[in-house]
C-alpha cells in the first residue's frame, strides 16, 4: 500500500538535485520563481528555447534552481551577457532574473542601456529593498528612513522609482507586483513572454531575515498580508506617480505595454536599407 | 595595412561573429574596422556602454554559439578583468585583444607601451592560466589572431592578443591566404545525449565538451566554483579539482603552446629577449653589434603566456647573459630571471613607454655586457 503524492506541476521546471535551495523562510524570491514556472507552463514555450540569466546575490541564484540553459553571471552584469547571448541565438526566449541591487545599483548602467537599446529581454527584479547576500545593507531602493547594516541611523537617500526609470529609458513592458500577487505575477511574466522588446517586471519581495526584522515589519506572513492591505491595482498608472514611500497605498498593476521596433529589428533594418544587396545576414538570425 | 586593421581581417578569417566593444585608443580602428565588415560577412557588432558590458557581452555570445571577441587598451583592460576571470572559470572561448598605451591610468593614450603584460597574467583575481600572443607586425597581427581563436577553441579559455600602439598603428604589407589555407579551430561541440552531458566533464586533455544554449542539454553555467554536472559547490575538495584542472590544462600544454622566434642564438654570448614592437628595435642591435663582431642573438617570445622557461632555461647553461628589452618598468624580465635560475645573468633595459627604445642606448649595453667575464 503506497501513498501517491501527486507531483507538484512546478517540479518539471526545476533542477530537484539542487534543492533544498538557500532560500530564507518567509523569503519572498521562491514564490516568484512558482509563479515563474507557471508561467512558462501556461506560455507554452519550448524550453529547450528559454534561457535564464541571473546575475549575484539571493535572486542570483534563480538561474540555478531552474531545469533550462542558465547562466548564473557576475554581479550587475547579467544584462550584457544576455545582450550577447541573445543577439547571437535570436530564437532564444532570454529572462533576466536578478535582484534589485544587482539590476539597479551595480547593473544600472546596463539596464537603461539594454532598456534604450530596446534589447529583447524579460527582465524580472526582484525587489527587497536591500542586500540580502552580504547581510542586510542599504540599496538604491531601500526607502527613507529604514535602516540597514550600512544605514544604522535610516536611509537618507532618495530610492528608486522601477517602473519610472524602466519606461523613461524605454522598456515596452513594465509591470510591478508584490510577492503576495502570485496570478499576477505569473500572468505578467507570460505576458512579457509574448511581447517583443524590453520588458520589465517589478516584483515587491519581503526578505524576513535582514530587512523586515531590522525594520521591524514583522516576518514573511506579516509582511504579505501588509501587501494585501495595502496594495491597489492601477493598470495603466503613469509610471511617475508609482513612488514606493510605504507611507500610504503601494500601486501595482501593468503600467506600460507599448510597441517599438527592438534592436535586431532597428539593426537588420538599418543594414538592409544602407547596404542593400551587400547585407549578408547572421546564419544565427 | 595598419596592425589594428589587420587584427580584425584576421578575426573574420578566424570565422569571428561577434564582437563588442567600447571605443579606446589606441585600439578603436579594431571594432570601427569590424563595425563596417560586420554586416557584410554575417557577423553582428554591438559597441557596448563599457568595458564591463563588452566583455561580458562576448562571453553571453559564445554560450550562444558565436566565435566573440572584444578590443581595448590599458584602462579598458583593467575594467574588463572581472570578465576575463569569468570566461577563464567558466572555460569560455574567447578572444580579448589589448592594443598596449602607455600607463597606469589615463597615461599616454596615443604612444606605445607594453606595461600590461603581468596584468594579462595576473590580473583577475584567483588562480588561473592565460594564453597571450604578442605580435611583432601587422602580418602577425594577422596571422596571431587566427590563432589566438584557434586556441581559445582548443583550451576553452580567453586568449589575449597583446599588440602595442606601434604595431597597431604600424603600416605593412600584409598577406590574406585563401579561406582554404587557413586553418580553423571548431568549437569543441558535445556530441553527448542530454540526459548523459556533464557540462564540465574534462577529457583526456583536461578540456570538457561544451554545449550551446538553445540545443536541449539545459545546462548550468556559473562563475561559482562548481563540480562536473556545473553545480555550485562550497567545498575545497570541489574547488582544488577545478582549479587544479583550470590551471593545469594549459600548463600541461605549455610546451606545445608557447613559441619564440630567435636569430643568431646559436653563437651567442648574450641574448637579447624581446617581443612586440621592442623586437624590431632589439632586432636592429643585435645586427649592428654583429657588425661589432659581437655575439648577440635575439630571442622574441611569439607567445608570451605560457612563457617559453625551458628555452631561457637551456639557453642559460651557455650564455652569458640575458637583456630584456621591453617598454616597461621589468615584467617578462622577472619571469627570464626566473627561468634562468642564477645560470646567467639578467639585465633589464627598462623604458616608461611613449616611444620606443633608442637602438643605440641598447647598443651601449651589449657592449658593455660583452666586457664581462
Amino acid at each position: 500500500m503506497g501513498i501517491t503524492i501527486p507531483l507538484n506541476p512546478v517540479e518539471p521546471f526545476l533542477r530537484g538535485d539542487r534543492m533544498p535551495h538557500i532560500w530564507c523562510s518567509g523569503c519572498g524570491i521562491g514564490t516568484t520563481v512558482n509563479c515563474f514556472a507557471r508561467a512558462l507552463a501556461e506560455s507554452k514555450l519550448p524550453l529547450d528555447k528559454v534561457a535564464i540569466v541571473s546575475g549575484i546575490g539571493c535572486t542570483g541564484r534563480v538561474a540555478g534552481y531552474l531545469r533550462l540553459d542558465s547562466f548564473h553571471t557576475t554581479h550587475g552584469r547579467a544584462i550584457p551577457f544576455a545582450t550577447g547571448l541573445k543577439l547571437a541565438k535570436p530564437e532564444l526566449t532570454v529572462v533576466v532574473y536578478s535582484g534589485d541591487g544587482d539590476l539597479i545599483a551595480i547593473g544600472g548602467n546596463h539596464f537603461i542601456h539594454a532598456a534604450r537599446r530596446n534589447v529583447d529581454l524579460k527582465v524580472i527584479c526582484i525587489n527587497n529593498f536591500i542586500y540580502g547576500m552580504t547581510g542586510g545593507q542599504v540599496a538604491p531602493t531601500t526607502p527613507i528612513g529604514a535602516t540597514a547594516t550600512t544605514a544604522p541611523y535610516g536611509c537618507f537617500e532618495r530610492p528608486f522609482n522601477l517602473p519610472y526609470l524602466a519606461e523613461s529609458c524605454g522598456a515596452v513592458y513594465v509591470a510591478r507586483w508584490t510577492a503576495y500577487h502570485v496570478r499576477y505575477i505569473a500572468h505578467s511574466m507570460a505576458e512579457a513572454f509574448r511581447k517583443k522588446g524590453f520588458s520589465f517586471i517589478e516584483i515587491l519581495a519581503p526578505c524576513p531575515t535582514l530587512y523586515q526584522r531590522r525594520n521591524k515589519l514583522g516576518d514573511g506572513l506579516e509582511t504579505m498580508r501588509y501587501y494585501k492591505q495595502h496594495s491597489v491595482i492601477k493598470h495603466g498608472a503613469s509610471t511617475r506617480d508609482v513612488d514606493l514611500d510605504f507611507q500610504g497605498e503601494i500601486i501595482l498593476g501593468k503600467f506600460v505595454d507599448i510597441e517599438r521596433p527592438t534592436l535586431q529589428q532597428t539593426m537588420e533594418q538599418r543594414y538592409r536599407h544602407t547596404l542593400q544587396e551587400r547585407y549578408v545576414a547572421s546564419a544565427r538570425r | 595595412m595598419d596592425g589594428n586593421h589587420a587584427a580584425c581581417e584576421g578575426a573574420i578569417a578566424a570565422g569571428a561573429d561577434f564582437a563588442a566593444g567600447y571605443p579606446i585608443t589606441p585600439s578603436t580602428e579594431i571594432v570601427e574596422r569590424f563595425a563596417a565588415r560586420a554586416p557584410m560577412v554575417g557577423a553582428t557588432f554591438l559597441q557596448m556602454e563599457d568595458e564591463l558590458a563588452s566583455s561580458i557581452a562576448i562571453v553571453g555570445a559564445a554560450w550562444g554559439g558565436a566565435k566573440a571577441f572584444t578590443v581595448t587598451s590599458g584602462p579598458g583592460f583593467s575594467l574588463m578583468m572581472e570578465h576575463i576571470g569569468f570566461a577563464a572559470m567558466t572555460e569560455t572561448p574567447c578572444v580579448f585583444v589589448n592594443v598596449q598605451r602607455g600607463g597606469p591610468s589615463t597615461g599616454l593614450p596615443t604612444l606605445p607601451a607594453q606595461g600590461d603584460m603581468m596584468q594579462a597574467r595576473w590580473g583577475s583575481h584567483g588562480d588561473y592560466e592565460v594564453i597571450a600572443f604578442c605580435p611583432n607586425s601587422p602580418q602577425e597581427s594577422f596571422d596571431l589572431m587566427i590563432e589566438a581563436f584557434n586556441l581559445s577553441e582548443k583550451y576553452r579559455t580567453p586568449v589575449f592578443l597583446m599588440m602595442d600602439e606601434a604595431v597597431g598603428h604600424m603600416t605593412e604589407k600584409v598577406i590574406i591566404p585563401s579561406a582554404d589555407e587557413i586553418e580553423v579551430f571548431p568549437r569543441r561541440a558535445t556530441e553527448a545525449a542530454p540526459d548523459e552531458y556533464l557540462p564540465f566533464k574534462p577529457g583526456t586533455d583536461g578540456v570538457p565538451e561544451m554545449a550551446i544554449a538553445g540545443q536541449g542539454y539545459r545546462f548550468h553555467v556559473t562563475g561559482l566554483t562548481h563540480d562536473e554536472r556545473g553545480y555550485p559547490s562550497m567545498d575545497w575538495r570541489t574547488q582544488q579539482e577545478l582549479v587544479g584542472r583550470l590551471v593545469g590544462k594549459i600548463r600541461s600544454h605549455a610546451e606545445e603552446i608557447s613559441r619564440v622566434e630567435e636569430r643568431y642564438v646559436e653563437d651567442a654570448e648574450v641574448v637579447l629577449v624581446a617581443y612586440g614592437i621592442s623586437s624590431r628595435v632589439a632586432l636592429y642591435a643585435v645586427e649592428k653589434s654583429r657588425e661589432e663582431k659581437l655575439r648577440v642573438g635575439l630571442l622574441r617570445p611569439i607567445v608570451v603566456w605560457p612563457f617559453a622557461e625551458r628555452r631561457i632555461h637551456e639557453l642559460a647553461e651557455r650564455v652569458k647573459a640575458f637583456v630584456v628589452v621591453e617598454l616597461n618598468y621589468g615584467q617578462i624580465v622577472r619571469e627570464v630571471e626566473r627561468a634562468a635560475a642564477g645560470r646567467a645573468r639578467t639585465v633589464l633595459i627598462p623604458h616608461a613607454g611613449g616611444t620606443v627604445h633608442d637602438p643605440n642606448a641598447i647598443l651601449g649595453v651589449l657592449r658593455e655586457v660583452a666586457e664581462w667575464v
